[in-house]
């Protein structure tokens, strides 16, 4: 069973006003557990509002969203548990931070599910831990932090409540690349270590090519495809074509096929990319490099 | 849920009503106003009816959205109502138990009271569906123009007025996301005692106004690097301009408005 199933689903904005728009049409979804999965469309493909749907925060127009096979919107469902097993991190979220010490702001979740102190700073602290935030961080606060800090303090905030499915909406907008890779290798590190399902929202192929296990890509509020990052990249004109960037190292491999050499076409990681070319080098006789 | 608020809501269409100059639409509103408050018979009534109607006819607006601008004020309406209607004595009794007295001057007058709120409340509503709010406060700046020889801020106010319509949507968005994300951290905000309720608001107050004042201090940076002075001197990208369909709507309100003045010394 799907740990988490969306079935026809369908949102539409201010229905009955010269500005209604549909952000989600019609869709049909699986998400296994366990799965790392990158989502992936361009500005207004409705990404954000399908996250949002996921966990319960917005009413679906239509069709219906399925948690352990549980629709999540059946009369007596306990949505604010749905919230709890679906953690949802928005963009920007530094701006939600609001209590007086990082400790607290972390510990916000877990209160409002009614854990206990000894749980509650358990989780605190390892979840601080898991994204790099150091001891004498947690007694600041979240104000003199840095803005990559703040970001870690938020992730770390949703973290905490330990849900079954993470979802971040581009955890990574407006940080530097140092920023970006730090934030994503954590959060790959703790989905390996907790084996939670996650799902990573993002605009940038290059960001999440390199972690997740599948790939859904969406565009003008209906999916492309969902399949693995090898697959999805197999079909790159069709993605460029949809205003969607390759990776760098995607592109440079499409071309080198134009011009007659024989490669994979769903190369996405530098470092497959660099064995391929040295295997090719060493066949042509040219010294390993 | 935030989104669903239409007050001064503008509803982008394309017709004569949007297109006259504001500056016509908010001289013509306050004399449907003192008009709406000085007819004192029956008729003057009717013809702020008809004048509503006319508007909502010229403007295109779905007379829905009218109804949904009056919709917040029913419970003003009904406590009005029934004040009116129990409390005011005159002429004829027409049902009376214990204290609870209802006489002809009561029903009138609260009859009254009722159509002039609602007509008062379309007929404002009207103007903000019709009018960007960016240009209203131009036309309200162009108005007010002459009490810049009393020394008034006239251009001062206007921009502060501007840039807090401005930022209304910006900080609805805001408050929106706000919501969303501390109800995704299990914030409970519709159910516990009012103390609880009051305090579920801190998670959502504190990040609303640091985002206000952090975009205050950029949008005062990003006027001085764009070398804003104050209102001397500064043209506008787009002039108010008045022309025939402004006059004569300005001529129709007037004639109504003087029917309704004869209307008043003919039938007292």
């Amino acid at each position: 069973m799907p740990i988490l199933e969306a079935k026809n689903l369908t949102y539409t904005y201010s229905i009955g006003s010269p500005f209604e728009k549909t952000a989600i049409d019609h869709i049909d979804l699986q998400i296994e557990q366990g799965e790392f999965v990158g989502i992936i469309g361009h500005t207004g493909s409705g990404k954000s509002t399908l996250m949002q749907m996921m966990n319960g925060l917005l009413k679906p127009t239509d069709g219906t969203v399925l948690l352990e096979g549980k629709d999540i919107w059946a009369k007596g469902a306990d949505r604010r548990a749905v919230r709890f097993a679906v953690g949802l991190v928005f963009q920007y979220p530094e701006y939600q931070l609001f209590e007086e010490t990082v400790y607290k702001d972390i510990a916000f979740g877990p209160k409002n599910m009614g854990l206990d102190e000894k749980e509650i700073d358990r989780r605190v602290r390892e979840t601080a831990e898991a994204v790099g935030l150091s001891e004498e961080l947690l007694e600041k606060p979240p104000y003199a932090l840095s803005g990559g800090q703040k970001r870690r303090v938020a992730i770390a905030g949703v973290m905490a409540m330990e849900p079954k499915v993470l979802i971040l909406d581009e955890p990574t907008a407006g940080l530097d690349p140092m920023g970006r890779t730090t934030i994503l290798t954590q959060l790959a590190a703790y989905q390996k270590r907790t084996g939670c399902t996650v799902m990573l929202v993002s605009h940038s192929m290059e960001d999440v090519a390199k972690y997740v296990s599948k790939l859904l890509v969406l565009s003008h509020a209906k999916i492309v495809c969902f399949d693995t990052p090898s697959n999805v990249f197999a079909r790159g004109a069709a993605l460029e074509e949809m205003g969607l960037a390759l990776p760098q190292i995607t592109r440079v491999f499409h071309a080198l096929r134009e011009r007659g050499i024989d490669f994979p076409d769903e190369v996405y990681t530098v470092k497959y990319g660099a064995e391929l070319l040295r295997k090719a080098l060493a066949e042509r006789g040219v010294g390993a490099c | 849920m935030l989104k669903d608020i239409t007050l001064g809501q503008y509803f982008p269409m394309n017709s004569v009503v949007h297109r006259m100059d504001a500056r016509y639409k908010i001289i013509i509103t306050l004399l449907f106003l003192v008009m709406l408050f000085w007819g004192q018979h029956l008729t003057s009534l009717i013809a702020g009816f008809l004048f509503v109607i006319l508007a909502t006819v010229c403007s295109k607006i779905p007379p829905k959205m009218l109804m949904k601008s009056i919709k917040p004020i029913v419970p003003i309406l009904i406590v009005t109502g029934c004040l009116n209607l129990f409390l005011l004595e005159g002429g004829e009794t027409y049902f009376a138990w214990k204290f609870i007295k209802i006489t002809e001057q009561g029903v009138q007058t609260s009859a009254f009271m009722l159509v002039r709120i609602c007509l008062l409340i379309a007929g404002t509503s009207l103007l903000t569906y019709t009018t960007s709010p960016i240009v209203l406060t131009d036309a309200i700046e162009s108005l007010l123009s002459p009490l810049k020889k009393l020394k008034m801020p006239v251009h001062e106010l206007a921009m502060m007025m501007t840039i807090a319509l401005r930022f209304i949507p910006t900080l609805i968005e805001e408050t929106d996301k706000i919501m969303a994300a501390q109800k995704a951290r299990g914030a409970d905000m519709e159910s516990g005692s009012l103390v609880q309720r009051a305090q579920a608001l801190i998670p959502i107050l504190i990040p609303l106004f640091v985002s206000a004042f952090r975009r205050a201090e950029e949008l005062a940076l990003a006027m001085e690097c764009r070398c804003y002075h104050g209102g001397e001197g500064r043209t506008r990208l787009r002039e108010l301009k008045s022309g025939l369909r402004d006059y004569v709507a300005l001529g129709i309100t007037l004639l109504m408005f003087a029917a309704v003045i004869v209307l008043n010394i003919l039938l007292h």
